[in-house]
């Protein structure tokens, strides 16, 4: 077996597409990324297929997160954080600092590890952004925050307290909420950072159910420290190291005949 | 066992000596409020809230100096309110790590502890000696300098408390920084900033010598802001200076009406406090 591995090693600048699928949704060239004075992504090339689903899996620090953050530029928030290369999406690249932030955000949709509701009602944590984009009639709305609240299963759960507090749901309704509310805009690329390492395993396996409906019509990214969860939801998964992309390829491939030793390493437990 | 005596022993010391601390601090609210009281219970009439202070060797009330405060008070608030948030906010969002917002935030940390006698005169200077006369705007004015830097304080500190990740969910919606901060960041910091601005209510209730040198007194009503206007930490002062037993009643009943006002306003923002935990 190590053989084989090492015979088909390939140099990570070289794994730039997954073979499972062929429209490419997110295309990540020369991508580096540094915190101040440290190096946290080195010259990542991947291509991120359509309408599947990616897992990033990688020991703590391997800058999994950083790699989403970069994706939406969310990490432009703070003070020293510095991007360099290409991310293209639909052919245009985002990391222009020319690309406007809101139709970045709005094509990418990001859902973190904590929920984060905001303070306010059910109703309005949907219709924030909502209203913001685009001009609906009050009716349009509603149907809006339905149609968002059904696919990210939760309408049944809400539909009787849309006007309560988004802070009396449970962590697992929470994190749905928060789904909803991104994909209430209707963004084409969703981003999961560790979505679901704060809920129980119920909500868990409800949220994973939900991201292999999703998928159908988003293509989603998740960042995971559960290997399990990366091998039952995605199609594709990346395997990052010290901020280098060690290995990608279909998931399928990756757990039961990794190319590389240190994947291999990783996923039998060995460190991480 | 004995590890456990000396354990029960310590702990009864340490819970003994933090009763006897609280009380020690409370035993004086109480001195405060009782000694007003009684003091001034002949006072403490409907005359006290509808009649004008009186002249020497009559009766009255303090109608004009509560009507006096509760204006220049309300002004300041209306002034320092908008402005102090405004900055807080600017300090704790749009300036958060940028070299301006922290020399701001050290000025106003000086400011907050500005003797307040100084930013009387400096009113004084500012309003009193260019318009001519004292005047109830300069009053309230100086009153909206010293709220100001203790709404500024508590709105940035209770914006700071909320965690980042809030405000990344709602950047990440691509919503700009005014819609986060207005829809997200001060619902979710509503009662802190509510309870930064009762305290500094409650701070500006009392003063009096930043009044002096601005809105000095008026014997007399006056509804207007624009002359001298009545008040009634100044009154008190005047009244408690006096040879005039009368007086002297109407300055106790006023210190005792003050008090409990600061108090309740403390006991409002304990409820607030709460109602923001639960949240």
């Amino acid at each position: 077996m190590n053989d084989t591995a090492t015979a088909l090693r390939i140099k990570p600048a070289d794994v730039t597409s997954a073979p499972t699928s062929t429209k490419i949704a997110i295309d990540i060239r020369d991508l580096d990324f540094s915190y101040a004075k440290t190096q946290a992504l080195k010259n990542v090339n991947m291509a991120v297929p359509a309408n599947s689903v990616t897992a990033i899996i990688g020991p703590s620090g391997c800058g999994k997160s950083t790699l989403l953050r970069t994706i939406n530029r969310i990490f432009e928030l703070y003070p020293e954080q510095y991007a360099a290369g290409s991310i293209a999406i639909d052919g245009r690249n985002v990391l222009d600092r020319r690309y406007p932030l809101s139709d970045l955000r709005r094509l990418v949709g990001m859902v973190f590890q904590k929920p984060t509701p905001f303070p306010s009602s059910i109703r309005s944590n949907v219709a924030f952004a909502l209203s913001y984009y685009e001009r609906l009639s009050k009716a349009e709305v509603n149907d809006r925050i339905e149609d968002a609240l059904r696919q990210a299963a939760l309408w049944d759960e809400v539909k009787d307290k849309l006007n309560q507090s988004a802070l009396g749901l449970s962590g697992g309704q929470q994190q749905r909420l928060c789904i909803a509310r991104t994909i209430a805009v209707r963004p084409e690329i969703l981003l999961l950072d560790e979505a679901t390492s704060a809920l129980d395993p119920i909500s868990t396996a409800k949220v994973e159910e939900l991201i292999d409906e999703l998928r159908q019509r988003f293509t989603i990214v998740i960042v995971t420290h559960n290997m399990q969860q990366a091998a039952r939801v995605s199609q594709q998964t990346a395997f990052f190291h010290l901020g280098e992309l060690i290995e990608f390829g279909s998931t399928s491939e990756m757990f039961t005949n990794p190319r590389e030793q240190k994947t291999r390493d990783y996923i039998t437990g060995r460190y991480g | 066992m004995a590890i456990r005596t000396s354990r029960r022993v310590a702990d009864n010391a340490a819970f003994a000596f933090a009763t006897a601390a609280t009380l020690f601090g409370l035993v004086w609210l109480a001195w405060i409020l009782w000694t007003t009281l009684r003091q001034g219970a002949a006072a403490l009439t409907p005359a006290l809230f509808t009649q004008m202070t009186p002249p020497p060797g009559s009766s009255g009330g303090l109608l004009n100096a509560f009507f006096g405060s509760a204006a220049m008070i309300l002004l300041g608030v209306v002034i320092g309110t908008p402005i102090g948030v405004a900055a807080g906010t600017y300090l704790a969002e749009h300036g958060r790590y940028t070299r301006l917002a922290a020399i701001v935030s050290f000025v106003n940390d000086i400011l907050l502890s500005a003797p307040s006698i100084v930013v009387g005169l400096f009113v004084y200077e500012l309003a009193v000696r260019t318009a001519g006369h004292f005047s109830g705007y300069a009053g309230a004015l100086s009153l909206a300098m010293i709220l100001l830097p203790i709404v500024v304080r508590t709105t940035e500190e209770s914006l700071r408390l909320i965690p980042d990740q809030l405000r990344e969910a709602g950047f990440a919606l691509g919503l700009p920084r005014w819609r986060v901060t207005r829809q997200i960041l001060y619902k979710a910091a509503r009662s802190a900033i509510l309870t930064g601005i009762l305290l500094g209510v409650a701070r500006i209730a009392g003063e009096t010598a930043p009044l002096l040198f601005t809105a000095l007194n008026n014997q007399f009503w006056s509804s207007s802001l624009g002359g001298p206007l009545a008040n009634v930490p100044v009154v008190i002062f005047q009244y408690a200076m006096s040879p005039y037993d009368e007086w002297h009643t109407l300055a106790w009943a006023g210190a005792f009406v003050l008090t409990a006002f600061v108090l309740i306003l403390n006991i409002l923002v304990r409820l607030l406090a709460r109602k923001g935990q639960q949240r």
